[in-house]
């Protein structure tokens, strides 16, 4: 399999100059890219790699600097070959995938025209001769109806499709290098699967050398055949896949794999990955501060309960138009027991966001019932309303998005408690709350952009717990976190369930963190909830097919373990 | 909120300075004038530059200087009410247009767009010929003409904010309408409103110099910058430097307001602060 050696990285150095000052993002990072290979570069976000993919394609940002080594490519060295010989290069020897197909397609054309227009920049074809090529590309890739996807518009397609016109794109003109950019990313993980599928075996076919960067162990382990792994500017080891896994020689894979949620039993407290004394990396399970008997899931009240929940929506292509009705949560019943955890999955636009607004009243249900301890928030005024939800909290996905970036901390925390109490002991309650989701009492004073994604989401955690609520909604909260920080929040989220009395609604796109938080799980398709059932039953005996679909689809990693070895 | 980080760069000092000058001799200005800005002179028409008259005269042997000075008042007196009224009543139709009730917005908006359809000038005409000229007069209508670029301003960054999560965020927590606006929306959308005040504050001198060009704004011989605009400009042959001195303090004081605005914007933002 493996073939000559096509793209050679050596001892690659970068640094950026920010204010007169040299900050390095690279050092000395060796890389080898081989014909019909795929080379999978796993690391954190800020670990650099993503500019060392932009290195090998000559395409590194104006205030980065090369402080050492080459990217070897057919004897030139790309990082100081001209731009007309990068131009000849790029799309044609060596082409890029990137993360939102969405976005990196042009809008305003037809994707045939940007296949063609790919062709033709290469290629001394006719326009009909590249017309031709372009279809039989749709056609290797897979799509229904290659004929249609030639005249439509980018946002007719779902984001699966976009991503296969752009893997057509990138393989129009047989590159010998492939850099694939977190290309599944932004996928669901069925489409995620069909897409890593295809990419394997045009592979095969093609013999291009892949590059493919990615913060998800997962992923990797389905389709690269070698793997490197960077951390903060480092290489930390490279190695083929299957030993990567069951035998990583560096301390940081082996706390990045530890720091899985699918690599731990369920419910328990993941390790985390941090310095020892001597700045070593090490991977610790550090026990919980609180230390309280675990929640008891079987016989407890039923904190929440949902009965018919219905919301339809009607869409009008155009204002004169007929509507035509979309039932974005159809019919949902649920109950969650006080002090658990219902984790909600389902891919994207099956309802479960919609779902989460409908509990707290943000969007109005059709008919149904939302009972909280045996109150019905449906039937309540919008003043009554307003005073139930002190007993929930939402905890949204996006922590750069739920935090206003005009307040500081200390505002946004104190939100609930200005807005139900008249901001009765603000300070004290904010101190204990920062002390509660582990920052420090200075973090008080600033604003959310001074913090890190992990920090801010710990920020609308502490939001989220001020008035003490029975019930916290956490839609997708952690699915915008890398792995090891995501260890961090869902240690967090189950210390603070003992601690606060907690009940959680745990809605996620992601299998394996529902896996490891949840006491029980629905499984949601279309706006209904298709399966529902203890997390154990649902996860090890799944009744429904599509439920049987979703978990086949998740990339698995634990395969090479002893815990999971049934599988 | 901390100042002194304005303080330090040059060019916003410099516009500070300009700013609080015009202000200063706004108040000042008819005890510090070296001339009786009314008293005629037939002998010495459009003269230029002397000991006597340092800027010149006018086509009535009048002082230029005297006239500039005293002139500040009513300009810098339109230009700050008028702001002040297209600002607060049309950042509070544009929350409204964009954040209220569906049907009560769609009103207002539609209203705003028929108003923005009418050219300004001409309202101005319509309004001025109705009513009586005087300072506040004009400060009042020329306020209402520049509400509608206010209120779309304020109502499309409005509808961007409500797009955000933070605003949600509120309602979840279940916060009241009046908490909505003036914690998250308002807060949010200050830096296009204060890029649009700077530029009405340039807009609203230039409208009223527009006015009294014509004859409806500031009546003569009072004097305002605008009117000795318009009236130079006839005398561009005899006296070319009659019609820059006015000029000149005109597009200076605008070039100051728009620095100013500029400055202030990236400093509301606390992210921008510290860049």
């Amino acid at each position: 399999m493996a073939g000559h050696d096509v793209l050679k990285i050596e001892d690659l150095s970068i640094s950026f100059r920010t204010e007169g000052t040299l900050r390095s993002a690279i050092r000395n990072a060796s890389l080898t890219l081989r014909s019909g290979e795929i080379l999978g570069l796993v690391g954190e976000s800020g670990s650099g790699k993503t500019i060392l993919s932009l290195a090998a394609m000559g395409l590194l940002p104006p205030n980065a600097m090369v402080t050492g080594g080459r990217v070897m490519f057919e004897g030139t060295d790309l990082l100081r070959a001209g731009a007309s010989a990068l131009r000849r290069l790029r799309g044609k020897r060596i082409s890029m995938i990137f993360q939102d197909p969405m976005a990196s397609l042009d809008p305003i054309f037809t994707c045939g025209d940007q296949i063609v227009e790919a062709i033709l920049l290469h290629e001394k074809l006719g326009r009909r001769g590249a017309t031709a090529r372009a279809l039989a590309l749709l056609e290797k890739v897979r799509m229904p109806d290659p004929p249609r996807i030639m005249g439509s518009y980018p946002h007719e397609l779902s984001g699966g499709q976009c991503q296969r016109v752009m893997i057509a794109m990138a393989v129009a003109c047989n590159p010998d290098v492939i850099i694939a950019d977190e290309p599944t990313t932004a996928l669901d993980v069925t489409v995620q699967k069909q897409v890593l599928t295809l990419l394997r075996e045009l592979n095969a076919e093609i013999g291009a050398a892949v590059l493919l960067i990615t913060h998800d162990l997962g992923v990797i382990h389905e389709v690269a055949d070698r793997v490197a792994v960077i951390y903060h500017g480092d290489m930390m080891e490279e190695a083929r896949t299957a030993q990567i896994f069951s035998a990583p020689k560096s301390a940081y894979t082996r706390a990045l794999i530890a720091s899985m949620p699918s690599m731990s039993p369920p419910r328990t407290r993941l390790p985390v990955i941090e310095r020892d004394a001597k700045g070593e990396i090490v991977s610790v399970v550090k026990p919980s501060a609180t230390v309280r008997a675990a929640p008891a899931v079987t016989g407890g009240a039923t904190l929440l309960e949902l009965r018919g929940l219905t919301k339809t929506y009607t869409l009008q292509a155009t204002p004169l138009s007929a509507g035509r009705e979309v039932r974005a949560v159809d019919d949902v019943s649920l109950a969650i027991p006080a002090r658990s955890t219902l984790g909600l999955v389902g891919e994207s636009g099956c309802g479960k966001s919609t779902l989460s607004r409908l509990v707290m009243r943000l969007i109005e249900p059709d008919s149904g019932d939302i009972l909280i301890e045996g109150q019905n928030l449906a039937g309540l005024d919008v003043a009554a309303m307003r005073q139930a939800r002190r007993d929930m909290a939402l905890v949204f996905q996006n922590p750069y998005g739920s935090l206003n970036p005009r307040e500081t901390v200390r505002d946004l925390i104190a939100a609930p408690v200005d807005i139900h109490r008249g901001g009765k002991d603000r300070d004290a309650i904010v101190a204990r709350l920062l002390d509660a989701v582990g920052l420090p009492k200075e973090a008080a004073g600033k604003y959310p952009h001074e913090f890190s994604g992990g920090q801010r989401q710990r920020i609308v955690i502490a939001r989220a717990l001020a008035l003490q609520p029975r019930l916290v909604i956490c839609d997708e909260a952690v699915s915008a976190l890398d792995v090891s920080v995501q260890a961090q929040v869902l240690n967090l989220l189950h210390d603070l369930q003992a601690e606060f009395d907690l009940t959680y609604l745990f809605i996620s796109h992601d299998m394996s963190v529902v896996r490891h938080v949840s006491d029980s799980i629905a499984v949601m398709q279309k706006g209904r909830i298709v399966e529902s059932g203890p997390a154990e039953e649902v996860f090890e005996r799944p009744r429904n097919p599509y439920t049987r679909t979703l978990l086949d689809a998740v990339p698995q990693v634990g395969t090479m373990q002893p815990a999971a070895a049934e599988a | 909120m901390r100042l002194s980080g304005l303080l330090r760069r040059p060019l916003v000092l410099a516009s500070l300075c300009v700013i609080f000058g015009i202000v200063v001799v706004a108040m000042i200005g008819p005890w510090i004038a070296p001339w009786d800005p009314l008293a005629l002179d037939q002998n010495n028409v459009n003269q230029g530059s002397s000991s006597a008259h340092l800027l010149g005269t006018d086509e009535f042997g009048r002082d230029i200087l005297s006239r500039l000075l005293v002139g500040i008042r009513p300009t810098v007196v339109v230009a700050l009410v008028s702001t002040t009224i297209a600002a607060l009543l049309g950042t509070a139709l544009g929350i409204v247009g964009g954040y209220g009730n569906r049907t009560v917005g769609f009103f207002i908006m539609r209203g705003v767009d028929i108003m923005l359809s009418f050219p300004a000038i001409l309202l101005a005409l319509l309004a001025v010929g109705f009513w009586q000229s005087g300072v506040l007069s004009l400060s009042i209508v020329i306020g209402i003409i520049f509400i509608p670029q206010f209120a779309r301003v304020a109502q499309s960054a409005t509808l961007q904010v409500l797009g955000q999560e933070f605003v949600e965020a509120e309602h979840a927590m279940g916060a009241r309408y009046t908490r909505v606006i003036f914690r998250a929306i308002l807060p949010n959308i200050l830096a296009p409103l204060v890029v649009q005040a700077t530029l009405t504050i340039a807009a609203a001198i230039l409208l009223e110099s527009g006015l009294s060009f014509l004859g409806l704004g500031i009546v003569p011989p009072e004097p305002s910058w605008g009117q000795m605009i318009g009236t130079a400009r006839g005398y561009m042959s005899q006296n070319p430097m009659y019609v820059v001195w006015p000029s000149l303090c005109l597009a200076m004081t605008v070039l100051a307001v728009n620095i100013l605005g500029d400055a202030l914007r990236d400093h509301l933002d606390p992210r921008l602060r510290n860049a």
